[in-house]
């Protein structure tokens, strides 16, 4: 935003020149940010039907690449139904509360060095704090739909949504200890160097549980299996969107995929690396005086790598029931989160470990090292498995 | 004649305690295998007490079998558990066959046996799928159902039909089996030992998510399975080891080598839900070895001709018989009467294993969660064709 | 044990209920008089040598054209532990039939109750929930009698489509119900 706003000639008002800059730019994120839905659709109803033995859409379009525009189309011009006895304001605010709440969150996200619309210096805080207006969105579509499926659908979601952001706070803090700063740009800038420096290879194997455990708690904030209940298709038949039609239920929709982008990115930039490339020599294209930076395609990928993760996760494993998921929250990763708390913010102040290197050096390195010959070891047991049992089969 | 609606249309409001709550999983539902409704009296999330409503899928099957011929009354009895037909035509066709003393060649009781275990894996591909489906894993019942498919391909190769058959006439069978469909067997049951059912097992049995939704709940214990007449895998589920193939052989069963497949409780208090889908899921691989066995069988036997004990006319002595046999849901039972002066049964009552296996809903439903309702009713498997009729 | 034996059990036990025998046949089947009929399942399931401990099937069969005209209830035990079956038969007058319930013994009885009640009409005394199963709850009559009729309407549908029906509606006439006509009353508040 600061961009735009100096590229505006001086003479317009200050008002009007914050004003357009933040048009400007409210109107670029919400156009690339929108279109991605349409994507990630497309890519979870193709990579369902891999997964499942079957191809997925490929009629409407080459490939079925236009199935998601035709969905949206039909979405848009279906009756929007109002159930009787349904509190009609709330029943139409619940929506925009929820894409409100999904897509606030991008204003802090920080897409390159300078790609940030405003760079907050309590940057993650503030998306922590907006990501929960979707909740009282939730909560106003169960209740106002006058039905007792959303209902239960709304009641369960509060309560997933609410505990799981406990265990993700405390471990988003262990990276604040880190870092020193709740800026986004801050956290990145903290894991220049390539990809050894990100802090998900930092104090091994402490921060890799982290991750993981601000993964799941992400996965239960966006609703998606396992965690899904309140929108258990096979029990409330559609949890709290139940009586939603037409562009409301799209708008649902949108909110959901919207958030999965926005939980990835954030891990991304917590964890990942946020815009910087693995490796230090693919970070800028040069063409001659003027080098191209690849910071947003860098961030993006890793994004999308996560969404992917959760689509992948979404068609293998069933749904937890509502107490079950109550216990993995409480009972499991919130001990662990503050065990990670504690041991992260000792080692970050004790005088050895407090540059971080000798740890990684010492212990991180080579535990690193011997899972990842475990994992390449598993996966050329599974390839060769497979291989014998294809040739079993053909004899 | 008035009749007496003793509550006939649920729990009144007013009968409510303060904190409890009517929820309905109507007629319509993505889970309830069927037109079922089932009214739950509920705390919050924990289940006070459960009524199933049936009868929305009634469809006369015992009026219309007294004003056709026996022949004719096979088609009827093929839509009563749409999805595992040629068990429901072969308990039938075995029953009046005993009541006319038609003895068939060794030729079709091993055709019939073949079409019997397919029918009996491709139910249990829909149960086990559906039940994964219900408790959220919604791949294996793609994998289950592409293996499904390629039985109904065999099916519509032998007779036309891929989920109504019309297939196990009194005395015979109604299509010779073609040319080729040993090797076309064969090559199904090397893809499904080899793929589908290893996968199965990896992916939705021993999943850990899956074991946690399924191995505490629906306990049930041998003697109230027997007493409310549990038969088939929900009966094995619980312990006792009772298959009529094996107690009380027909069609040959003797000849062939398999397990009965009972469950063990592994996970949880034997008798739960995953016993009994564990039950169904293993019962497939024994479906499979008999499957070899007979094939090997017939493809050793000469063509025989399948209608040669096929009666011109179906026209019974006067006399009763109750035929049982073992359908895939559990113990399909037939009492026939017939008053031997006509062409048409005089009557004809079906005893349905899932009419049965709804009839212990209620009692073990009492203190679940919502959430387990559904999968207490996968476990069950019911196909409400079945229980209505 | 075979079916003599086990009928000569059972008529040690309760003599004269026991009206009749029929040893031939596939199945034999004993006749018990129907105040006893419970008295005859829970001995049938507590007897040691007897252990009928499964209902297989309970089925109501009419007869009118007996003499003298009569329905039947026909019990088909099994024995889990003995491996013996057995069949007892009640026979009722066909109007306002009614016998003891066996639900106490099997509690699979229940729902085959439930059924034979609203399918013939037979009302067991003792029943706890004697309502109709497979029917509506405010379907009139008893179809499975042989001298049902189907009648003409049923809540504003016809139940038999008559032949001059087609050429009735060809000609504009409004025939049939359609999902937007009727509203069903809501039972579960009180009006």
């Amino acid at each position: 935003m600061d961009l735009v706003f100096k590229l505006l000639p001086e003479a317009v008002p200050y008002w009007l020149r914050v004003g357009l800059a933040g048009a400007v730019c409210a109107v670029v994120l919400i156009t690339l940010m929108a279109l991605g839905p349409i994507a990630y659709v497309y890519v979870e109803t193709k990579l369902a039907g891999f997964m499942q033995d079957r191809i997925g859409p490929k009629r409407v379009g080459p490939h079925g690449l236009l199935q998601t525009v035709a969905d949206a189309l039909k979405l848009m011009f279906k009756e929007a139904i109002y159930p009787a006895g349904a509190d009609k304001m709330l029943f139409i605010l619940a929506p925009c509360l929820v894409v409100i709440g999904a897509f606030l969150s991008f204003v802090v996200l920080p897409f390159g060095s300078h790609l940030q619309t405003v760079d907050l210096n309590v940057g993650l805080f503030y998306v922590i704090a907006v990501s929960s207006i979707s909740t009282v969105g939730l909560i106003m579509a169960g209740w106002a739909s006058n039905n007792k499926y959303a209902l239960f659908g709304a009641m369960r979601s509060a309560a997933q949504i609410v505990s799981y952001e406990i265990p993700a706070v405390m471990v988003v803090l262990t990276v604040v200890t880190l870092v020193g700063s709740l800026s986004l740009q801050d956290i990145v800038r903290g894991q220049q160097g390539g990809l050894p420096h990100w802090f998900l290879f930092r104090y091994f194997p402490l921060m890799p549980v982290a991750f993981l455990i601000f993964f799941t708690a992400g996965l239960a904030e966006c609703n998606r299996t396992p965690f899904d209940i309140p929108e258990a298709e096979s029990e409330l038949v559609a949890g709290f969107h139940t009586e939603y039609s037409g562009f409301f239920f799209a708008m649902f929709f949108l909110a959901e995929y919207t958030e999965m982008f926005v939980v990835s990115v954030v891990a991304s930039v917590l964890f990942l690396g946020g815009w910087w490339a693995p490796v230090p020599v693919l970070q800028e294209i040069p063409l001659g005086d003027i080098s191209i930076g690849l910071g947003p395609l860098w961030l993006v990928a890793k994004a999308w790598f996560l969404v992917f993760v959760m689509m992948w996760l979404r068609w293998t494993l069933p749904r937890l029931r509502v107490d079950q998921l109550m216990y993995v929250a409480w009972k499991v990763l919130l001990p662990i989160a503050m065990v990670l708390v504690v041991a992260v913010g000792g080692l970050v102040l004790w005088r050895p470990t407090a540059n971080g290197f000798p740890w990684d050096r010492w212990v991180g390195w080579p535990l690193t090292s011997v899972l990842f010959a475990y994992l390449a070891y598993m996966i050329v047991a599974a390839q060769r498995w497979s291989r014998r049992r294809a040739r079993e089969m053909a004899a | 004649m008035a009749t007496d609606l003793q509550g006939g249309y649920g729990w009144r409001v007013d009968e409510l305690d303060t904190d409890e709550m009517i929820l309905n999983m109507g007629p319509q539902h993505p889970s309830t295998h069927g037109v079922l409704r089932i009214e739950l009296r509920t705390d919050g999330e924990i289940v006070r007490a459960a009524r199933p409503h049936i009868g929305y899928l009634h469809r006369c099957f015992e009026k219309h079998a007294e004003s056709v011929d026996y022949p004719g009354v096979i088609p009827y009895t093929d839509r009563m558990d749409y999805v595992a037909s040629m068990g429901n035509s072969l308990g039938y066709a075995l029953a009046v066959e005993k009541l006319m003393g038609i003895e068939v060649s060794p030729y079709v009781q091993t055709i019939r046996v073949i079409m019997a275990e397919l029918q009996r894996i491709a139910s249990h591909c829909i149960a086990v799928g559906t039940y994964g489906m219900d408790i959220g894993a919604f791949t294996p019942f793609l994998h289950l159902l592409r293996d499904r498919e390629k039985i109904l391909d065999l099916f519509e190769w032998t007779c036309g039909a891929r989920l109504l058959y019309n297939y196990n006439w009194v005395g015979g069978v109604s299509h010779d089996v073609p040319e080729g469909f040993v090797k076309a067997c064969r090559q199904f049951l090397r893809e499904f030992d080899a793929i589908t059912y290893p996968e199965m097992i990896d992916l939705l049995i021993k999943n850990k998510i899956f074991i946690k939704r399924t191995a505490a709940i629906g306990v049930c214990s041998p003697e109230l399975a027997v007493s409310y007449d549990l038969t088939g895998p929900n009966l094995r589920g619980s312990g006792p080891p009772r298959d009529l193939r094996r107690d009380e052989p027909y069609l040959g069963y003797e000849n062939y080598e398999f397990d009965v497949v009972v469950g063990e409780g592994k996970f949880g208090p034997r008798g739960s839900c995953f016993d009994r889908n564990w039950v169904r899921a293993l019962e497939m691989k024994e479906s499979a070895k008999i499957l070899h066995q007979a094939v090997d069988r017939l493809e050793k036997m000469e063509r025989a001709d399948v209608h040669e004990k096929v009666p011109k006319r179906v026209k019974p002595a006067k006399g009763e018989i109750y035929g049982r046999s073992e359908a895939p849901r559990g113990q399909l039972g037939y009492y026939i009467v017939a008053d031997g002066t006509g062409v048409n049964p005089y009557r004809v009552k079906v005893k349905s294993p899932c009419f049965t296996a709804m009839s212990i809903f209620h009692v073990l439903a009492k203190g679940m969660m919502i959430a387990d309702i559904i999968a207490l009713i996968g476990s069950l498997d019911v196909v409400l064709g079945e229980i209505d009729r | 044990m075979d079916a003599a034996a086990i009928h000569a059990r059972l008529k040690d036990r309760f003599g004269d209920k026991l009206v009749a025998f029929q040893a031939e046949g596939l199945q034999p089947w004993a006749v018990v008089a129907p105040d006893a009929i419970a008295e005859v399942a829970a001995f049938a399931k507590s007897d040691p040598a007897l252990a009928f401990d499964n209902l297989m099937c309970l089925s109501a069969v009419d007869y009118p054209k007996e003499d003298p005209p009569r329905m039947e209830i026909v019990y088909h035990l099994f024995s889990y532990e003995h491996r013996h079956t057995f069949v007892l038969k009640v026979h009722l007058p066909r109007e306002a039939a009614h016998l003891p319930t066996v639900e106490r013994t099997w509690p699979v009885a229940n729902w085959h109750e439930r059924e034979a009640f609203d399918l013939f009409g037979i009302v067991f005394d003792g029943h706890s929930d004697l309502r109709r199963i497979l029917l509506p709850d405010d379907w009139i009559g008893h179809p499975l009698r042989k001298d049902w009729v189907d009648p003409d309407f049923y809540n504003g549908m016809h139940v038999k489509p008559t032949e001059q029906m087609a050429e009735r509606a060809m000609a504009g006439e409004k025939i049939g119900v359609g999902p937007f006509d009727v509203t069903p009353p809501n039972r579960h508040v009180e009006e």
